[in-house]
């Protein structure tokens, strides 16, 4: 039996490698990409109260793509759909908010920042019930028959989204609609010579928020340990006693809400709402969700910052660039790491 | 044999156009340990898959303790209380060691005492408790896979291929864990390609060949019988 005994697997105590400073830091480096992007504008831009407003617009930019990218690169890992009627939540939400708060002008034009953030968060609420309704329904009728084949999903997304374009058209009309800021939230503010939008702040403060406790429901709870799990091998986590079906469609409608909730952000940050922008966005979003790593929610935000920075700074400095300046990122990274910044490993 | 855990009776498993499973009739014993022999592609680990509900069973009975399991969904028959260590091992890779087996713990928190048990099985397991299971060795991911699938009693296990790929070192740690499950009444079905293995931790054997079980009875008979085990697996070896 000694002799067993000796014989069992010894105990693997992990020896640590002395890895070189770069090989140390390799594992983090998305995570300095943001911080070297801002480092870069600074050295880019000459002014510096320029490169301070074109930052805190890039930071809220890029918290507001995440908000709607979130749920997108999380249905996309769990159960590999590509979803291009996302756009359709941010719309959606987008002109739910702006009735809402179209209703609400008594407390929108109240010079009470109180009143002010009630009515921004009931239009909030509002379009995060509706989207998220319409992302239940849309799972049933329009993605669950075609689980397993992306070309399908594709073209059935697609034309979902341009349904709910036209149903934009018969509820509101044809026309855009123009959405002036709560009271309190227009105008700016003085720092360090740099004139900082009241609303982009908030907007990073509630981005901010929101990948907070998104990360902490993902790292801290069971549904989130499920949900990390599922996108790496669904199965198991079915072998293991849980429904992954309902987590689905729970993450589904969750992702569809945010969107939703993106969508009233995004309008208030235009200003002006139209039917197809949720599908102007959705250029800007699929960039995030590829760079960040299909699945991965830590990537998606890096990603939207790094996008929204990329876009504010280039269209400073080299208009004409802006709009291929994304892509250009996207080339990048993927060169880079051609799986995106931080993808999640599948078991498949 | 009196009143098994879990009885099959006629179970045919297609996947895709291929016929796999021809009609198994398999019998697992209470509190026991029965191995599922059988050269590779007999289906073996197609039958694990039917009983688990990943694949399903085109015709058949599935009985877990008296109650009909064919048809239901893999985290229903998860949760009538089959535990699952896939051949591949599953782990989550992302997850941290403790975080897979909080996940595997279904009814709340990790039960202490079960805890001190797999741990003490399984030294590796603390030591990298609080890291990302995809940074384990081949061995430390398999001990993992058994201590998830053990961290709460079940009422079976179903394990594939424990052995496959690791060292005789880790495979006499697996079998020492897995030897103090069976003292507890754990009642297991295991697949495994490993005789010696299969010999010392088995009471029953069951051999397959082309989706059918050809052979059942008792390990002790099959380990004496060379002539059987040469017929049965075209196993050649020495008996000790």
């Amino acid at each position: 039996m000694t002799r067993a005994a000796t014989n069992l697997a010894p105990e693997h105590a992990p020896k640590m490698a002395r890895l070189s400073l770069a090989a140390r830091l390799e594992p983090w480096a998305p995570l300095m990409l943001v911080p070297a992007l801002i480092l870069a504008g600074w050295l880019s831009i000459a002014s510096p109260s320029s490169w301070l407003t074109l930052t805190v617009s890039g930071l809220a930019m890029g918290m507001m793509i995440f908000v709607i990218a979130s749920g997108m690169t999380l249905v996309f890992g769990l159960m590999d759909v590509i979803n291009f009627g996302h756009g359709a939540f941010v719309s959606f939400g987008a002109f739910v908010g702006v009735s809402v708060l179209l209703v609400l002008t008594g407390m929108t034009g109240a010079p009470s920042l109180v009143l002010n953030l009630l009515a921004v968060g009931l239009a909030i609420l509002a379009a995060m019930a509706v989207t998220g309704a319409m992302g239940f329904a849309f799972e049933r009728v329009i993605v669950r028959p075609v689980y397993g084949s992306h070309l399908k999903q594709i073209l059935v997304t697609m034309g979902g989204l341009i349904v709910a374009e036209q149903l934009i058209h018969v509820i509101w009309g044809g026309e855009e609609i123009f959405i002036g800021r709560p009271e309190m939230l227009k105008g700016s503010i003085t720092l360090f010579g740099a004139t900082l939008e009241k609303y982009r702040l908030v907007a990073v403060g509630l981005g901010l928020v929101l990948f907070l406790a998104m990360r902490a429901v993902l790292r801290g709870t069971k549904l989130g340990l499920i949900v990390r799990a599922g996108v790496e091998n669904p199965d198991m986590v079915q072998a293991m006693g849980y429904h992954i079906r309902r987590v689905f469609v729970l993450v589904f409608v969750a992702g569809s809400a945010l969107a939703g909730l993106g969508g009233v952000m995004w309008a208030l940050y235009q200003e002006m709402i139209t039917a197809h922008m949720g599908m102007e966005i959705m250029i800007l979003v699929f960039i995030v969700v590829i760079i960040g790593g299909l699945g991965s929610v830590e990537g998606c935000f890096i990603g939207a910052l790094l996008v929204g920075l990329m876009q504010n700074y280039t269209a400073f400095l080299e208009p004409k660039l802006a709009l291929i300046s994304n892509i250009a990122l996207m080339v990048a990274v993927l060169m880079w790491r051609p799986q995106g910044m931080m993808p999640v490993i599948k078991a498949k | 044999m009196s009143d098994p855990i879990l009885t099959l009776r006629g179970v045919k498993t297609d996947i895709a156009q291929y016929h796999i499973l021809h009609g198994v009739d398999l019998d697992v014993p209470r509190g026991q340990v029965t191995m599922l022999l059988g050269r590779n592609g007999a289906g073996k680990t197609t039958t694990l898959r039917t009983i688990m509900g990943l694949w399903r069973a085109r015709e058949g009975s599935i009985t877990l303790d008296g109650t009909e399991i064919s048809g239901r969904t893999p985290p229903q028959i998860a949760r009538a209380g089959i535990g699952f260590v896939p051949e591949d091992m599953g782990i989550f890779a992302d997850l941290t060691v403790e975080e897979n087996l909080i996940l595997a713990a279904l009814s709340g928190p990790l039960p202490e005492d079960r805890k001190d048990w797999v741990l003490a099985a399984f030294p590796a397991l603390r030591t990298f408790w609080k890291m990302p299971a995809g940074n384990l060795s081949g061995g430390q991911k398999q001990m993992l896979a058994i201590a998830r699938a053990v961290i709460e009693p079940r009422q079976l296990y179903l394990i594939d291929e424990p052995s496959k790929g690791l060292a005789p070192a880790i495979v006499a740690t697996m079998a020492r864990a897995l030897r103090d499950l069976k003292r507890e009444g754990a009642s297991i079905l295991m697949v495994e390609q490993n005789f010696s293995l299969a010999r010392a931790l088995g009471d029953h054997a069951a051999v397959m060949d082309d989706g059918r079980i050809v052979w059942a009875g008792a390990m002790a008979e099959l380990a004496t019988d060379t002539a059987l085990q040469e017929r049965l697996m075209g196993l050649k070896m020495e008996v000790a």
